[in-house]
């Protein structure tokens, strides 16, 4: 059944008030030839035929599991992903995700999204977590909007690292382009070696966030502390964008002080996916609660003294506080969430931590074994977790093509972003990459030098 | 209902203080918000207010709203306690309520207690 609201009369009428004759004019700007153009499709196939054509074209498609070892990261990163996760994402309590409003028939969608809250602020150290944001950068972009709305608007400024993912950047230029604001330290140009001190300068008393990443976009890890100490010195809240993984081994960003902690929720439990869908977290301290986006569950008690679960302080987002509302995004990626929730139960602390250790100690073999091959060398001297930079013999693309011959997916080519890191390549080893992988890249490195 | 006789009232529901120069939430407006967990003053001292200007952001658990200056004038004192202890709007809306003091106000376009108790009663039906 076709449910249509509106009467013909009711149709006329609107058609009367706009000044047409007819639904057909609202469309004449368009060529009638374009109109309803004959598509000249071949005839339907059958679900056997449709079947077996897809398989053949998924022929073509490589992927990390079974065709390829990746050596690609930049965001991205491939992670085991243990099978309970996929096992409880298709039962059927939970595919329909959509927001729970009504407690009485959700209890498990809201403990899921509460356990998902609960775990993320264990991570982050850090008093709340939304339920989740679409990815790294829209979180990133969320926590500006917070800051801006924070200081009511009076604050102008954002301070921003150009070691945070360039596509991160990208997103919060789009979000903050309507506001006004004058984005600091967003440049590719900068010196990328000069670390979070040469952000110092940049902040005033007119600076609303200080953005850096941890680790940064070249695998980095730096002590905020201080900066983030010069930040609140200002009057300045300050955003850490962090990569979960890397939480489980070093310092905190709440320890370090910061008011947000952002990031990309890829690496729990989630896959590649050809880049989506992700999940973007989202924490702040308790003081901040009501300028934060997103939903949140909390845990209450019901009428009969039981534990239950709840949508909480729902009085900040758009559905109620309409043009007000300090963000229009109240949806978040449950499914996913609920992914990273259980990806990060199943692993534990001393699992997660272990993930952590591997992918640490697996990527600093990698770089001093190919520090050392002829025409390569490790740039940057500096701490790094699980990513590190290579300048390259040849141009990165070159490489990464001879590396595919060898059924290696070679790393991020920086030169996309970083006028200076021409012939640069970011490598990103994990838990998934065996010593011997490591070696064949080494090996296949060495080949393209040689040539 | 709670009405104080010696306060003015706006048709939005915000109460002023000829004496004090204080100005806040009416005991109508907030029984309709109902659980008040969020306040927000939104001027600081020093600036000026007008009506229609906003001057605090108030959530519930199920509604927000602007509370609205009820007249010109210089804000002279903000209410900073009640960030931290939202419910006092529902518990003592014309006392340890009250939002802002301005200076040099003139509340004479505003309804007195009688004609406001007819306003609400108006809408109640």
């Amino acid at each position: 059944m076709t449910y249509i609201p509106h009467s013909p009369k009711e149709r006329e009428a609107m058609l009367t008030a706009i000044g047409v004759k007819s639904l057909e004019d609202l469309f004449k700007d368009i060529p009638s030839k374009q109109r309803f153009p004959k598509l000249d499709l071949p005839p339907a196939l059958t679900e056997m035929e449709a079947a077996a054509e897809l398989g053949e074209l998924s022929i073509g498609n490589e992927n990390v599991r079974t065709d390829l070892v990746s050596f690609l990261g930049a965001g991205a990163y491939n992670h085991y992903i243990p099978a309970a996760v996929d096992h409880i994402l298709r039962r059927g309590e939970f595919s329909t995700a959509y927001t729970p409003y009504q407690p009485e028939i959700s209890q498990g969608t809201l403990q899921s999204i509460f356990e998902y809250q609960s775990l993320i602020c264990a991570l982050t150290g850090m008093d709340v977590s939304n339920a989740s944001h679409y990815d790294g950068a829209t979180a990133v972009a969320e926590a500006a909007n917070m800051a801006y709305a924070q200081f009511r608007g009076k604050r102008n400024r954002l301070v921003i690292s150009p070691t945070v993912h360039p596509q991160y950047r990208e997103t919060l230029r789009t979000y903050v382009q309507g506001l006004g604001l004058d984005l600091a330290g967003d440049d590719p140009n900068a010196n990328l070696e000069a670390g979070p001190e040469a952000l110092e300068g940049l902040i005033d008393g007119n600076t609303a966030l200080v953005i850096v990443q941890y680790p940064d976009f070249f695998g980095h890890v730096y002590d905020f502390t201080n900066l983030i100490d010069i930040a609140h010195g200002k009057g300045a809240l300050a955003c850490v964008v962090a990569n979960p993984t890397a939480l489980a081994l070093f310092k905190s960003p709440c320890e370090m002080g910061a008011d947000i902690v952002v990031g990309e929720g890829q690496p729990l439990g989630i896959p590649l996916s050809f880049g989506g869908p992700y999940l973007g977290f989202f924490t702040t301290r308790k003081q901040y609660i009501h300028k934060m986006a997103g939903r949140l569950v909390g845990e209450t008690v019901d009428n009969r003294g039981q534990r239950a679960f709840v949508l909480t302080l729902t009085a900040r987002e758009q559905h109620i506080k309409r043009e007000r509302a300090i963000s229009n995004i109240c949806s978040n990626q449950g499914l996913l969430a609920l992914a990273a929730g259980v990806y990060l139960s199943l692993l534990g602390q001393s699992g997660l931590r272990q993930v952590a250790e591997l992918c640490y100690h697996k990527a600093h073999y990698a770089a001093e074994k190919i520090g050392r091959v002829k025409g390569y060398s490790i740039c940057f001297d500096t701490p790094f977790f699980h990513e590190f930079s290579v300048c390259c013999p040849k141009p990165v693309s070159e490489i990464n093509e001879h590396l595919l011959e060898h059924g290696i997916l070679g790393g991020y080519d920086l030169g996309q972003d970083y006028p200076s890191l021409k012939d640069h390549m970011l490598i990103a080893v994990t838990e998934m990459n065996t010593r011997d992988e490591i070696d064949a890249l080494v090996d296949a490195l060495a080949e393209v030098s040689h040539d | 209902m709670n009405i104080q006789p010696k306060l003015m009232y706006t048709k939005t529901d915000e109460w002023f203080d000829p004496a004090s120069g204080a100005m806040g939430l009416s005991d109508f407006a907030q029984s309709q918000l109902s659980d008040i967990v969020f306040v927000e003053i939104v001027v600081a001292v020093g600036e000026m207010v007008a009506p229609g200007k906003a001057i605090a952001s108030v959530e519930s658990v199920k509604a927000a709203a602007e509370t609205y200056a009820s007249v010109s004038g210089k804000v002279i004192a903000v209410n900073e306690a009640l960030a931290g202890n939202p419910e006092t709007l529902n518990n003592d809306p014309y006392g340890q309520g009250w939002m802002i003091k301005v200076e040099g106000a003139d509340a004479s376009s505003l309804m007195d207690a009688t004609e406001y108790t007819k306003y609400c009663e108006e809408r109640a039906h």
